[in-house]
């Protein structure tokens, strides 16, 4: 096939696992909305930390904890780079889950009864929940975006919430269930005419097309590392300068001070004053390599081939009579499909394909609210894509659904 | 087992027949699907991972199973298995269905479920069992 520029079969060698078998057959892995696939690498620079210069950092004098902390800052300036943000703006974290717990917890103390804070219908649960125990404390309201009948969110409906009570709007990037690409800017937009902060949760955006924090014009931004090629355990919470200048730390202790006292401490630097105790090293080193790898394919290129491959694989599910759920206009969906077969549970469809080697997800996908109230189901089907997935692997769910039907005798 | 031997096989713990004809047909035309509206056991127990959902009607005559039915929704495991269990409860006594144990279950089945299916085919034991001590307690004989 034509690859759209991306030389997909070279790269997969960079990825050992897609060599496994799995119950005998090639392993076809749609589940990268889960989490992704690791490339050597990536393995490698966390290995050669390990083997190599395993030491602290910001703290000891000696070789090794010099070239850690100097590896471990670099992480930080490509990751910073990758979005069009400044080494002080970025932040590593555990992932996107606490990159937004964080924020919910820092954002409370400035708010008081009667606040409102907008979320959309779409969210992840790791955008709700936070929140809605912020809303408990402090007797705030938690107000929901609504997602119209092309799967897409209410502008509309935003325009009307977005009012002057509103003093947080946190939405996501891209839909991990419906694959929908919202209209951040304009939302954030909406956000700042009435002086709410603005978060975006790009759990779902950053590993598949280039994001410019600089462009969204967002207050805050997080996104997690193993969902773009890197290690679980790390993640990143970007802040505007002058938003992370005004918050106050969330974890106390060690790295993250200037100057303690019996009676009280200065903060350290930016981004470092939000970096408490021992870092993830190892972890926040991998995710510098595995930004290192997207760019040296190239956003705009992963774009293009996943847009390529996405439309191939809508238009294959059409002609198996699956029923995705998306937005209807490509240019506006990443490469997640969601999907059900009628007369059969998400979970034995998945099961089923399995057994054919094709790894997908099934049940409420996080976004419970969504799944159950809007699509008004139990569980569902999803297939997620990455660079590194063919059309041949579309084929092969395509058949692995053919034979699930055959073995549910469905017509 | 092969798996151990190839590092670059793996491979589920269920067997290959878990989609049995049977399971199948227990699927598609659950026996004793419905409701009894005078039941001494009408118990609902979720499966929080799958959202495989189960409500369960026991009705008693004379110490003996008289009816049985379910509603639900779920995989074509919980379903068949509820289904098929069912089948075997009419008829028994309430110390034989405490007797029940989840080996029976399987036996019924006749397959080998691995760890993440285990919660769906036992979501029928669990539902009759809870439902069971709810109605004792509400009877105060709880042992
Ligand atoms: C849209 C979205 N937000 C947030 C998260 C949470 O990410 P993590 O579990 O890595 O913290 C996910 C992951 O499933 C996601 O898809």
């Amino acid at each position: 096939m034509k690859n759209h520029m991306l030389d997909v079969g070279n790269i997969i060698k960079d990825f050992a696992i897609l060599n496994k078998r799995i119950n005998g057959k090639r392993l076809v892995y749609l589940d990268n909305a889960a989490t992704s696939l690791t490339p050597e690498p990536v393995l490698e620079a966390m290995n050669e930390y390990y083997r190599s210069y395993n030491a602290n950092v910001h703290r000891s004098i000696h070789t090794l904890g010099e070239k850690a902390t100097k590896e471990y800052v670099e992480a930080h300036k490509k990751v910073a780079d990758f979005i069009n943000a400044d080494l002080e703006e970025t932040i590593f974290t555990k992932g996107a889950t606490e990159s937004l717990n964080a924020l919910a917890y820092c954002l409370m103390k400035d708010l008081k009864e009667g606040d409102e804070v907008v979320l959309s219908e779409m969210e992840h649960h790791s955008n709700i929940v936070p929140w809605q125990q912020l809303a408990k404390n402090k007797n705030v309201k938690v107000k929901y975006i609504c997602v119209n009948d092309d799967y897409e969110l209410d502008l509309e409906h935003a325009r009307e919430l977005i009012n002057k009570k509103t003093k947080i709007v946190s939405v996501m990037h891209v839909s991990n269930v419906l694959g929908t690409i919202n209209d951040v800017k304009e939302i954030g937009g909406l956000a700042k005419n009435v002086g709410a902060v603005f978060i975006v949760d790009s759990a779902q955006g950053a590993p598949h097309f280039s994001v410019d924090v600089k462009e969204i014009d967002c207050d805050f931004l997080c996104f997690s590392g193993h969902k773009m090629l890197g290690p679980t355990g790390i993640g990143v919470l970007y802040g505007k300068k002058k938003m992370l200048e005004k918050l106050n730390p969330f974890l106390f202790g060690g790295e993250m001070i200037r100057e303690v006292n019996f009676e009280e401490s200065k903060w350290n630097d930016l981004p470092w004053k939000f970096e408490a105790g021992t870092p993830n090293i190892a972890g926040g080193i991998g995710l510098g390599a595995a930004v290192d790898y997207l760019r040296k394919i190239g956003m705009e290129r992963i774009r293009n081939y996943e847009e390529h491959l996405t439309a191939y694989a809508f238009k294959k599910l059409k002609e198996a009579g699956v029923l995705v759920y998306c937005a209807k206009d490509a240019r506006k969906r990443g490469g997640v499909m969601t999907f059900k077969i009628d007369g059969m549970h998400a979970h034995d469809v998945a099961a089923l394909l399995d057994k054919e080697g094709v790894a997908i997800r099934a049940g409420h996908m996080c976004a419970m609210p969504l799944v159950n109230k809007i699509l008004k189901e139990n569980a569902l089907c999803r297939a997620s894509l990455y660079f590194y997935n063919t059309t041949g692997d579309i084929d092969t769910l395509i058949i692995g659904i053919k034979k699930a039907k055959e073995v549910f005798q469905i017509a | 087992m092969k798996e151990n031997l190839n590092p670059d096989w793996l491979g589920s713990e269920e067997g290959d027949e878990i989609y049995r004809e049977n399971i199948i047909d227990h699927f598609k035309n659950p026996r004793n699907y419905g409701e009894i509206v005078e039941a001494e056991i009408k118990h609902s127990e979720l499966n929080a991972i799958c959202g495989d959902m189960i409500r369960l009607f026991v009705k008693f005559k004379e110490g003996k199973v008289e009816d049985v039915k379910f509603k639900g929704n779920g995989c074509a495991i919980s379903m068949a298995t509820t289904s098929m269990m069912t089948e075997i409860l009419k008829e028994k006594t309430l110390e034989e269905i405490k007797k029940l144990k989840k080996e029976d279950i399987f036996e019924m089945l006749g397959i080998k479920l691995g760890v993440v299916r285990m919660k769906c085919g036992l979501l029928c034991l669990n539902t009759l069992m809870k439902g069971v001590e709810q109605m004792e307690g509400k009877d105060g004989i709880k042992n």
